[in-house]
């Protein structure tokens, strides 16, 4: 039997009918048509999936949606906030941290969480964050220069402020 | 080199923020209303005969569309050389291997169609099964094809030079072999087709592949469509490496039950049946005996092979041609022998993965060459460098290697990676190794036999003038032929990257053969190279008309037309174009005529402007039997230096540096080169240490998910350092050449001659993991 849920997703209040087995990974794609959640395996071993639950990354494939109430999920569609892209998607862009695309959300998701609570990561740090999202294409080499590169972006737009201020 | 504002750089992909935004769509990520989903039954059995298949429950089932068997699919055959078609849509009379497909479901939601599945009774009488490839060539093994006997799917026999006759003159003779296992290609999407057949008889199907070309073709001709009535489009796709490039059973599935039902149906793969349906690497049984002189010239190459390409052909006469032809460079090499027999086993059918073939025999001669220098007490690196083949020279397989870079690759990973200090200073334990590689950069021939075009571009002017739409078939897979395409309009129009608009992977659109054998860069990007010149022409033919001056002295310089004499009359152009345009942002007020002016003039001028590109190789290679496989217009080299820190108590390998240089000719992107370059690097990285589809004694994947079966994460790949090299290749556009398969081919050698130096053993089995490593201490140890 469905039950009802009141999800709240890139700060957007969501009331859907979901079986209790349903992944959050399958509510947000098929439900939700946030297509910007992959996924590779559905068995939390790729981390295409992953999306940040309460600020920490999950991946959404082995998240039941009823679970996923009361939690502020933010997908890849909500990293941006507005038409700028975030400092971390930026470096991406620039970095050609980018092949086929299909791990970036989750990767990009990694990288936020870990910035959010590291400004300033070593590289074994980065490494460790990214390490449950496997990437085929790029050889993790110019993903772990743009999260570095994001680093020193947020930092610095972070001393502007402060000196602003 | 000439001075260019497009090329060369380290442009962002033009696809780039869509991946980055979650924009991007991938095949899964699309619906259609009303939309079926589809699920396929595959066989429990290794190798049985189908007695009966029983589908009433399953069609009884509410919510269920269709239910298919082989019954309900023409009785042709399909696969992807035409001499050996050896696979139906679905299975009949017999099943081959544990993931067979025998029958399928449409229904309304993705959970029926699974219910319906376990609803479907089918009856098997087990036949004897065969999982090894040695075996299954032995007399009065289990036959799994009729039309092959002794399971020998082809056997290659080449003899260029004469070995008998210069044996004698080798000072130093050996023999090595080495195994590799079965591998996955991991891509990180999962294969997925989206098909609706319409009131017309029109076949549109949306799938995650590497080839629209020769899915269409296979979609119409399995399926009984005119063939103009089959469209395959190719979504973003989320990674290939080779198995991607043949149409599966999957999409014919898929279309067959969007024919059924009338409406359109999408099946995804779930990642167990990525590993079933495979298509990746062979397991490889090589032996090779090289004979060199005392001060390091080579003599002869003595080579035997035997390919297990598990239930079917697939690419697999490709293949065991590939795993002779490659080793004809990138050193001289004037005797070569071959004796290649590629054979079926009842296990997941192999294909192409990156580096098609030819991985595992480069891994094993690069071995050897270490095991020759260390007789000759020569330097790994001095004794490839005496033997590197330079431009202008043919292999004795008559592959002409029109430019070739290899020296220098060479000689740069050396300097870079401080070879000569390492090499000598390093404590037992550390390693370091070095390896060379070479490949095509286009398969000189399409795999059906035809003078088609490889690729076909169509360039076009926007009407309203200032953009333009490039129209191709080529397949990105992520490796970023759209942003090369783009790129090379750009650069010849004179125009940003941005007001480039690319279109393709539609087989609508254009021809393009697909993206395998590292030929989109040099065949559609020179393709697309012709079309754009085209159209640059006849706008100039235009604005010479109009002006007065003559079209040679006229050029597209950053989006303005520039004339050498001076500046051009343009005042009652740019007035009539201002009075067109009232109220429109970015109409020029001033200065030079712009290129949005001047397309625009040119179609009020001519109507649409259209310019078309077309590739096609010259006719390559020699006149023995196979001859056509290994040749191409242009061949990319790579060496690598590989630095390892073994574990000499758990045998465990860390690779600690990675230093890779790869003559791409001309790198039309720098990072994109850097990045093919890096991806091989991990992908050989992973197949040198961990990678191996392990099977139970039944035929089925013990490992057939991404927790067991595994590839490098980011804490095992070290920091990689990427060299590009440009020789300039004349058959390439710009000269650009490959680089998205050469540079694996060096990657397992090198790391597997980091860990002698660090060990002093050598392994004759991939994957070398710990375990294996472990043994091999062990076996020294006791040795002494």
């Amino acid at each position: 039997m469905k039950k009802i849920i009141a999800l709240n997703v890139n700060e957007i209040p969501y009331e859907l009918a979901v079986e209790p087995n349903r992944s959050l990974a399958d509510v947000l794609r098929y439900d939700l048509g946030l297509t910007g959640t992959k996924k590779g395996c559905g068995i939390g071993d790729c981390g295409v999936c992953t999306v940040l639950m309460g600020g920490k990354p999950v991946f959404s494939c082995l998240v039941l949606a009823v679970e996923a109430q009361d939690h502020d999920i933010l997908t890849i569609e909500g990293v941006a906030k507005g038409p700028e892209l975030h400092p971390i998607q930026k470096a991406f862009v620039e970095k050609g941290a980018i092949q086929c695309g299909f791990c970036t959300p989750g990767m990009v998701l990694n990288a936020l969480a870990l910035l959010n609570k590291n400004a300033d990561p070593t590289e074994h740090d980065i490494r460790l964050a990214l390490s449950g999202s496997l990437c085929r294409c790029t050889g993790y080499q110019k993903i772990v220069e743009a999260v570095k590169t994001a680093a020193d972006m947020m930092k610095r737009s972070g001393i502007i402020e402060e000196e602003a201020e | 080199m000439k001075e260019y504002k497009i090329l060369n750089t380290r442009a962002p992909r033009v696809d780039a923020n869509d991946k980055v935004t979650g924009k991007a769509k991938y095949t899964d990520d699309l619906a259609m209303p009303g939309m079926l989903y589809g699920a396929i039954l595959h066989s429990p059995q290794a190798h049985a005969k189908i007695i009966s298949i029983d589908t009433t429950a399953a069609e009884n089932l509410t919510g269920v569309f269709a239910v298919i068997t082989h019954k309900d699919a023409h009785k042709v055959s399909f696969g992807v050389s035409p001499a050996r078609y050896d696979e139906y849509v679905l299975a009949r009379e017999k099943v081959r291997y544990v993931g067979d497909e025998i029958a399928a479901v449409a229904a309304a939601t993705p959970e029926v169609a699974r219910q319906a599945l376990d609803l479907i009774q089918v009856e098997f009488e087990e036949l004897d099964p065969v999982f090894d490839a040695r075996q299954a060539m032995a007399e009065g093994a289990p036959e799994l094809h009729e039309k092959y006997q002794q399971n020998i799917v082809q056997q290659v026999h080449w003899h260029f030079g004469d070995v008998e006759a210069v044996r004698q003159k080798a000072d130093i003779i050996r023999t090595d072999s080495l195994t590799s296992k079965m591998q996955d290609a991991a891509f990180m999407e999962p294969q997925c087709a989206l098909a609706n057949y319409d009131d017309r008889g029109y076949l549109t199907m949306y799938s995650s592949t590497q080839a629209p070309h020769y899915v269409q073709r296979t979609l119409a001709m399995a399926l009984r469509i005119p063939l103009h009535k089959v469209r395959v489009v190719k979504p973003a796709v989320g990674g290939g490496f080779g198995p991607k490039a043949s149409c599966s059973s999957m999409e014919l599935i898929t279309c067959l039950l969007a024919m059924k039902t009338g409406k359109p149906v999408k099946t995804t793969f779930d990642r167990e049946q990525v590993f079933l349906h495979s298509r990746a690497r062979h397991q490889f049984f090589h032996k090779m005996t090289t004979g060199v002189q005392k001060d390091g010239t080579l003599v002869f190459l003595e080579h035997e092979c035997t390919l297990d390409g598990g239930a079917y052909c697939s690419f697999g006469i490709a293949t065991v041609y590939y795993a002779g032809s490659l080793l004809g460079g990138p050193y001289r090499l004037e005797n070569m022998k071959y004796d290649g027999y590629r054979v079926v086993t009842n296990k997941p059918a192999c294909g192409a993965q990156r580096g098609h073939g030819a991985v595992i025999a480069r891994a094993l001669f690069e071995v050897q060459l270490d095991r020759i220098a260390e007789e000759l007490n020569m330097d790994p690196i001095e004794l490839r460098l005496k033997n590197v083949r330079e431009a202008g020279e043919t292999t004795c397989n008559e592959l002409y290697l029109s430019s070739f870079g290899m020296k220098e690759a060479l000689e740069a990973v050396r300097d870079s990676a401080a070879w000569k200090q390492k090499r000598k200073d390093q404590p037992r334990g550390k390693g370091i190794g070095a390896a060379c590689g070479f490949f095509v950069s286009g398969a000189g021939y399409p795999i059906y036999n035809s003078a088609t075009y490889h690729a076909t571009v169509i360039t076009k002017l926007s009407e309203v003038g200032g953009g333009v739409i490039v129209e191709s078939g080529a397949a990105d897979i992520g490796q970023g032929s759209d942003t090369m395409l783009a790129m090379i309009t750009a650069e010849v129009l004179g125009i940003p990257l941005d007001d480039v608009k690319v279109i393709s992977g539609d087989s609508d659109l254009a021809v393009d053969l697909g993206a395998y054998s590292s030929r989109t860069t040099l065949m559609a990007g020179a393709a697309a190279k012709e079309a754009a010149e085209s159209v640059k022409r006849q706008i100039l033919e235009v604005v010479a008309a109009k002006t007065g001056a003559a079209c040679d002295d006229l050029d597209i310089q950053d989006a303005e037309i520039v004339w050498s004499k001076g500046d051009l009359d343009i005042d009652q152009i740019r007035h009539d174009h201002r009075l067109e345009h009232r109220n429109f942002s970015g109409i020029p007020l001033s200065g030079r005529l712009t290129f949005g002016e001047a397309s625009r003039m040119a179609f009020l001028e001519r109507g649409s402007i259209v310019g078309t590109g077309k590739y096609k190789p010259p006719v390559l290679g020699g006149s023995f039997k196979g001859a056509a496989v290994g040749t191409s217009p242009a061949f990319g080299c790579s060496a690598q230096v590989a630095e390892v820190t073994v574990d000499l108590e758990t045998g465990e390998v860390t690779v600690n540096k990675i230093t890779g240089a790869h003559d791409c000719g001309f790198a039309i992107n720098r990072t994109q080169v850097e990045g093919q370059m890096e991806g091989s690097i991990m992908m050989g990285m992973g197949e040198a240490l961990m990678e191996e589809i392990k099977f139970d004694d039944c035929g089925r994947i013990l490992n057939a998910n991404l927790a067991e079966y595994k590839i490098p994460t980011s804490l095992d790949v070290p920091p990689l350092e990427a060299i590009i090299i440009e020789s300039n290749e004349p058959n390439g556009p710009f000269g650009a050449k490959e680089v998205g398969e050469g540079a694996i081919m060096p990657t397992i050698p090198a790391i597997l001659n980091a860990i002698y130096d660090a060990t002093n053993v050598r392994l004759d089995e991939l994957p070398a993991t710990p375990e294996r490593i472990r043994a091999a201490l062990r076996l020294k140890d006791k040795g002494k």
